[in-house]
């Protein structure tokens, strides 16, 4: 048996983007040694192609905003099934960690009396969004890895997690790779916390790069840890459509924030066709109102276009059903109009919207001052993950901790746009926190040798089977499958064949052959992302099945009505003993009075 | 379809060689989704770093017939593909396996810029007041992604390897910024001048015309951080005059 190198650290961190440095800077601040392991380089993790903002109720813009009305923003949005007590803390926690940041470094837009700019964003009823241009996710990473490295965290780059160790019932360290050479190492700790970000490569159209693999799902549910909201999948509803090799391709939000309109091939705004009862009373009349509160009236009420993420990926699904499409099979995103209403348009979109701008010139060829952009839904972002605990962001398992997109429950059935960052950055030092602290109450546990070797032999496999199945065939079919049954509208008899398609790809995994040797091998690195891409396909489709009710990200034309009684529980997937996924209904508790009346006072 | 050759560097720390490999090119394709195609078609261990594809992470760096680029943001439409079109490596990091360099390098050198050092703040509740104007500048310098092609451009590293006394036009863009930036007390002018060999740099802009971010590194950055190190450095009545002005203020 090999023995492989062990690096220990007190508190091992997985995934370095916001939410995983945020999470090592205070473990480390707390005065315990900490290991961050990422993928990547350091610095281009997903967080950075976040654009329009983190929301914080800082009430700079409009000092009617406060915790209060973020809080019931973000339960609205989610449809009531998140986890109220997260949803709070979020809220009042959020103002908090943006200034810091501003502390550390970060450059946001200025107010004209100097403080921090807010701007509009989907379901938020105030401007909250702190933002820097549309490259806010940009800052938010650079400002905590610049701030990290002299913080005394060591980083591991390049470097891949196979698997989590436990002692006992307890997580003690993981094994993972290095990607230049392959080769095998154990990390030892007291308390580890995932924050690996989601899921989207398990679709074919998605914003997520070729990292959104589900590891950290698919590490914690092997570790015995519970899956909450697998069902709820935001697809964003403006990607860029064409070319069809950019297809995917986020368009941010902050387009519609910025006054960006939604049309038909018929040139008709068809975002005023259909307004949500429960957001009747916050949405414009008409496009003069919706103009007015973009350009910060506060008397006026939003834009159609800023409904909530779902509502509009459903209407432009609509559309181009409809036959109402454009010729690449979205539907039309105008900004260029708001030349009507301001002079220096041209000017105002390109320091407004700069990554817009240049992504559209160069990937498209298209001029977004002049021109309507095409734009679809895109796979963007998973509600569900590991089920933790709100304060601590303890998982089921001890020791276990995860933040992030990884981590389930403050954005219940759908996400508003605004809330990942500020979530990151709330829950990741929330998950620092308490992971130093469980590491300064506990000792190192002991690697079981023999675990590690069968493990690392497993991983190995695809290098042993000549002539077996390509990997990245493989994975296409897998994101075919989900796109095609598991997607933005579900049916019963889809879901059942998706879940027989899976299945099937299951057996052609155990299969993977990779040619050339392991140094920096990608084709062995997406042979071992199937496992991952495959339990989080599973657990999103057994939950959808599960859910016999439209709620949020979740949509199912069989069942096209919000049911109450699917408001009372969250379902949950776990691993049961003879390695089969096991669905459960996890009751929601009862909010306590004050956040009720919180809730009834914003109306 | 039409097919197209790319010519792509493969091989790992010692030797190498360029590999031909064909694949069909399709409307709005970028250099990017070529490399996945080949990767998928062909050679499913060619090795190559991305992560966003929409040059926003800087992860996809390489010289296409020998200029440097992202991949992601090269579309094939501007390219001759009547020839081969070669894919490399940057040049200035060592190699380590196909497209890969090691730019470990990069991050040892960022470490030993002195850290962001805030004034106090401006108001009660521990926040500062800043206007736009006054930030501008240092917003155009963080927008850069850390792709390092103006450190591959450089002829400071490329040709001369000068890695251990000059930190190159990324690290003057992050010092820039840091120097810039309207809270910041600290000063690095001093590193500058005799760590970080600002002096090196003879300004022939060619990090500037490489950015895919557009900063313009040479004229904003460099040539006002040189200004700053010969006013604190080699001009002592200036500085003294300024001593008296900070005093005052």
């Amino acid at each position: 048996m090999t023995d492989y190198p062990i690096f220990e650290h007190d508190v091992i961190v997985i995934g370095a983007g916001g939410a995983g440095l945020r999470a090592a800077i205070e473990a480390s601040a707390n005065g315990v040694s900490v290991g961050l392991i990422c993928k990547s380089l350091l610095g281009k993790a997903h967080t950075v192609m976040a654009e329009g903002g983190m929301a914080a109720a800082m009430g700079n813009v409009d000092d009617r905003d406060n915790w209060k009305v973020h809080f019931s923003d973000t339960m609205r949005g989610g449809q009531y099934v998140n986890n109220w007590r997260m949803a709070e803390l979020h809220a009042k926690e959020a103002p908090d960690r943006v200034r810091e940041l501003e502390a550390w470094g970060a450059v946001f837009d200025r107010t004209k009396d100097g403080k921090i700019l807010q701007r509009n964003f989907g379901g938020h009823r105030y401007p909250r969004l702190a933002h820097v241009g549309d490259r806010t996710g940009l800052e938010l990473i650079r400002t905590l890895q610049d701030h990290g490295v002299h913080q005394g965290i060591e980083v591991y780059m390049e470097v891949t997690v196979v698997s989590l160790l436990k002692d006992g019932g307890r997580v003690i360290g993981c094994l993972a790779y290095e990607r230049e050479h392959g080769r095998f190492r154990v990390f030892k700790c007291k308390a580890l916390v995932l924050a690996t970000g989601g899921i989207g490569r398990a679709y074919k159209i998605t914003s997520n790069s070729w990292e959104g693999t589900g590891d950290g799902h698919a590490l914690a549910y092997d570790a015995g840890a519970e899956l909450i909201d697998m069902e709820f999948i935001q697809f964003h509803p403006t990607g860029m459509v064409w070319p069809p090799s950019v297809r995917g391709i986020l368009v941010t939000e902050g387009v519609r924030g910025e006054g960006g309109i939604l049309k038909n091939n018929e040139g008709r705004r068809f975002m005023f066709d259909d307004i949500p009862d429960n957001y009747k009373n916050q949405t414009a009349s008409d496009p003069e109102e919706g103009w007015r509160y973009v350009q910060g009236d506060k008397n006026a009420n939003r834009p159609p276009e800023l409904l909530t993420r779902d509502h509009v990926a459903r209407c432009i699904n609509r559309e181009v059903k409809a036959g109402r499409g454009s010729p690449h099979g979205g539907v039309y995103l105008d900004i260029a109009w708001i030349k009507e209403k301001l002079p220096n348009s041209v000017e105002h979109i390109k320091k407004k919207l700069p990554s817009m701008y240049h992504q559209f010139m160069q990937l498209a060829n298209l001029d977004i001052t002049t021109t309507p952009m095409e734009v679809g839904p895109t796979t963007h972002y998973v509600m569900g993950g590991v089920r933790v605990d709100a304060d601590t962001q303890e998982s089921s398992v001890p020791g276990l901790f995860a933040a992030g997109e990884c981590a389930a429950g403050i954005n219940g059935a759908n996400r508003l746009g605004g809330n990942s960052l500020s979530d990151l950055i709330v829950f990741g030092k929330r998950a620092g926190e308490y992971a130093a602290k469980f590491a300064q109450e506990n000792q190192a546990g002991t690697i079981n040798k023999d675990e590690v070797a069968a493990k690392a032999k497993a991983a190995l496999q695809p290098f042993e089977r000549e002539g077996g199945e390509n990997p990245y065939a493989i994975q296409h079919d897998l994101q075919e499958l989900m796109q095609a049954n598991v997607g933005i509208v579900r049916t019963q008899d889809e879901m059942v064949e998706a879940l027989n398609g899976l299945d099937l790809l299951r057996n052609r995994s155990a299969k993977t052959f990779v040619p050339g040797n392991i140094d920096f091998n990608p084709g062995w690195h997406t042979a071992l992302d199937l496992h991952n891409l495959l339990i989080v396909a599973e657990a999103i489709t057994l939950s959808a099945i599960e859910r016999q009710e439209s709620r949020g990200g979740h949509f199912r034309d069989d069942f096209p009505e919000k049911d109450p009684a699917f408001a009372k529980f969250n379902f949950a997937v776990k691993k049961t003993e003879d390695g089969a996924m096991s669905v459960s209904r996890i009751p929601i508790p009862e909010m306590p009075d004050e956040l009720k009346q919180v809730i009834e006072e914003m109306g | 379809m039409a097919r197209a050759t790319f010519s792509i560097r493969r091989g790992g720390r010692e030797t190498a060689e360029l590999v031909d490999y064909q694949t069909d090119v399709t409307e709005g394709m970028v250099v990017l989704d070529a490399v996945h195609q080949i990767q998928a078609e062909s050679a499913p261990d060619l090795a190559c770093r991305w992560n966003c594809k929409a040059g926003k992470c800087g992860s996809c760096s390489a010289e296409i017939n020998g200029m440097p680029r992202l991949m992601c943001m090269t579309r094939l439409d501007t390219i001759d593909l009547t020839q081969k079109v070669t894919i490399e490596p940057m040049r200035a990091f060592p190699p380590v396996k196909d497209l890969i360099t090691d730019v470990s390098w990069n991050y040892e050198v960022k470490k030993r810029i002195k850290k962001f050092k805030p004034r106090k703040p401006d108001a009660e509740d521990g926040t500062w007041r800043i206007q736009q104007e006054d930030v501008d500048r240092v917003q155009e310098f963080r927008k850069c992604i850390e792709c390092y092609l103006c450190q591959d451009v450089c002829h400071v590293l490329r040709d001369h390897a000068k890695h251990q006394e000059f930190i190159g036009p990324r690290f003057l863009v992050y010092s820039a910024a840091l120097e810039m930036h309207p809270l910041d007390t600290e000063d690095r002018t001093g590193d500058l001048k005799d760590l970080f060999g600002i002096g090196y740099c003879n300004i022939t802009k060619c990090c500037t015309k490489v950015c895919p971010e557009h900063i313009t590194i040479t004229d904003n950055a460099i040539i006002p951080l040189k200004e700053r190190v010969v006013d604190e450095h080699y001009d002592p009545i200036g500085k003294l005059v300024k001593l008296f002005r900070k005093e005052k203020g």
